[in-house]
């Protein structure tokens, strides 16, 4: 029996930990540490129907515990990811999440459409919350009724099951999880990064190019798992948890929350070979809780 | 390869104002490849830093499987590991990204090393490897003022050294560029890092010259997936965009936009 399997719409997991979308790129960087099959599943970087080149310089700032980013959506392109990155990844045995965004419906739907057809993608993970384009990501996330019509539209042309990744940027992140669920939404995807700031104490100007930027780390645990667990009572699709997480106790907390997976994120830049370390330490872990299954662990908290 | 490595603090000294040269002893050393690559550090083993350091190789000792880092002690990460002590370990990610390509001098010939500042560093192990093949290389090293100038010496056992600071306090006063107007020196290739003007000037200098230049980005994960380090290209080239840590550090003049 593999004791870290966990079974989702469209991926069966052969542990419940992937490196999270944009802080891992397509793979290439991370293949020549470590075998990519040992991860649970790989959530790519967030792919747009055209080529897009991102925003200007610099992209991200170090905060207390945390960091703040700006990338932009920098991504080669639909064409170009199924061709090269997806055809790329085949060799490994692990099932990719393919992180898809847009400016319009029209472009969601066309990028979700194709990719969705390459074998190795078992599942999108909507972006309606990226915070550092102007047009498209957040703007779709922040109001159910837009976040239920775009999860429709996508739904309606994917030929694998669609998560929808929330952002944490709302007064009410239950009341879009309920919507995304409504228009059926196969699981969630929580949280995105939070909007922040970081100024030069010199200059009293922006340190990010952008002006803002998503704040990510260690920093946003707290409110990451505040949110899982709220969304978790509210919905009964699964969601996928990340947000700060960096250690195996991290994994325990989130899924005990009500996570049945988890996504590692700006971790992957502190030690980049954090998610095998964390599988690698998760059976032990359940032997000191003295659990049989890491599936035991989902939704503790609220017993 | 790239290894993730606890390597031991053998020597640790401050070799001018806040610039300190710090020896780290471990295997990752036989995987160094080219004078100008970098290692990324973890200054702490909690979250406060959280993101790691890219830091420049100075010089390579493999018979003793050691290296030198020379960085300014001037932000929180620095700072931290300036105060590193003998025996202490660090966790170092490396060797990453391209460096400069030596076999681009040929023996006999005279190249030029410009350095700026914390950008000198580098261009030791270079003018090591280059001398070792039979280069002769002219170095001019730029600083802001006296008390920050460091390694003149080692530099003149290697060649030909032209020391300039912003006040004149040591060497000649200016920049680079005044030594090199005064000097008008015959070379084949210039090598040179340190900060953007500096670079700019130097293409700008000498556009018909072959020529590599060392940059500088803020960097998150150092091994291209994070997309921090971006710089645009000049229309001459195929790509759009290069990454700096793993494309990089160093590019031939004219491919970044600067």
């Amino acid at each position: 029996m593999n004791r870290l399997a966990v079974n989702l719409p469209g991926l069966s997991l052969k542990n419940p930990i992937m490196p999270a979308s944009g802080c891992f790129g397509f793979g290439k960087e991370y293949a020549q540490l470590y075998d990519l099959s040992k991860l649970g599943a790989i959530m790519i970087k967030a792919t747009t129907l055209e080529t897009r080149l991102g925003n200007p310089t610099p992209r991200v700032a170090e905060t207390s515990s945390g960091m703040l980013n700006a990338i932009g959506l920098q991504n080669p392109g639909l064409e170009k990811v199924i061709s090269n990155e997806l055809k790329w990844l085949e060799q490994f045995e692990v099932p990719i999440i393919a992180n898809v965004a847009g400016t319009l419906t029209e472009d969601y739907v066309e990028v979700a459409k194709h990719i969705s057809k390459s074998k190795n993608v078992h599942a999108l993970e909507l972006n309606i919350s990226c915070p550092n384009v102007k047009c498209g990501g957040i703007t779709f996330g922040t109001d159910p009724i837009v976040a239920a019509e775009l999860t429709a539209a996508v739904k309606a042309v994917s030929q694998v099951p669609v998560y929808v990744k929330l952002s944490p940027n709302v007064t009410d992140i239950g009341e879009i999880a309920r919507a995304v669920e409504a228009a059926g939404a196969d699981g969630i995807t929580m949280i995105n990064t939070l909007v922040g700031m970081r100024l030069d104490t010199r200059t009293g100007k922006p340190v990010i190019a952008n002006g803002t930027g998503g704040l990510s780390g260690p920093a946003i645990k707290p409110v990451a798992l505040r949110m899982v667990y709220e969304v978790a009572k509210q919905v009964s699709i699964p969601i996928i948890g990340m947000g700060g997480i960096a250690t195996v106790d991290d994994v325990i907390d989130f899924m005990s929350a009500g996570a049945s997976a988890v996504a590692v994120g700006t971790a992957n830049f502190v030690d980049p070979f954090v998610c095998p370390t964390i599988i690698e330490q998760l059976p032990e872990k359940l032997d000191w809780l003295g659990l049989n299954h890491v599936t035991e662990l989902i939704g503790r908290s609220h017993l | 390869m790239i290894r993730q490595e606890r390597m031991r603090v053998v020597k640790i000294k401050e070799i001018a104002h806040n610039i300190f040269e710090m020896i780290l002893s471990g295997q990752l050393v036989h995987d160094m490849k080219s004078p100008g690559q970098f290692v990324h550090i973890r200054v702490s083993d909690s979250y406060e830093p959280l993101l790691r350091r890219p830091i420049s190789i100075a010089s390579i000792d493999r018979d003793k499987s050691e290296f030198t880092i020379i960085y300014r002690a001037e932000g929180r990460g620095t700072t931290l590991l300036s105060l590193k002590s003998i025996g202490q370990e660090v966790d170092v990610l490396g060797p990453l990204g391209n460096g400069f390509p030596v076999h681009e001098a040929i023996a006999g010939e005279t190249v030029l090393l410009v350095g700026g500042g914390i950008g000198v560093p580098p261009l030791y192990e270079l003018s090591k490897k280059l001398v070792e093949k039979g280069v002769k290389p002219i170095h001019i090293l730029g600083f802001q003022t006296k008390e920050v100038v460091f390694y003149e010496e080692e530099f003149l056992e290697l060649g030909e050294t032209h020391i300039v600071t912003v006040d004149g306090t040591s060497g000649h006063q200016g920049f680079v560029t005044t030594v090199l107007a005064d000097l008008k020196p015959d070379f084949t290739t210039y090598f040179t890092c340190g900060p953007t003007a500096m670079l700019v000037a130097m293409e700008n200098m000498f556009p018909d010259k072959k020529g590599f230049l060392s940059f500088e980005e803020r960097m998150g994960c150092g091994l291209g997936a994070c997309f921090a380090c971006v710089c645009r290209t000049t229309e001459q080239t195929a790509v759009d965009y290069v990454k700096v840590c793993s494309d990089g550090p160093v590019f031939p003049a004219g491919v970044v936009q600067i």
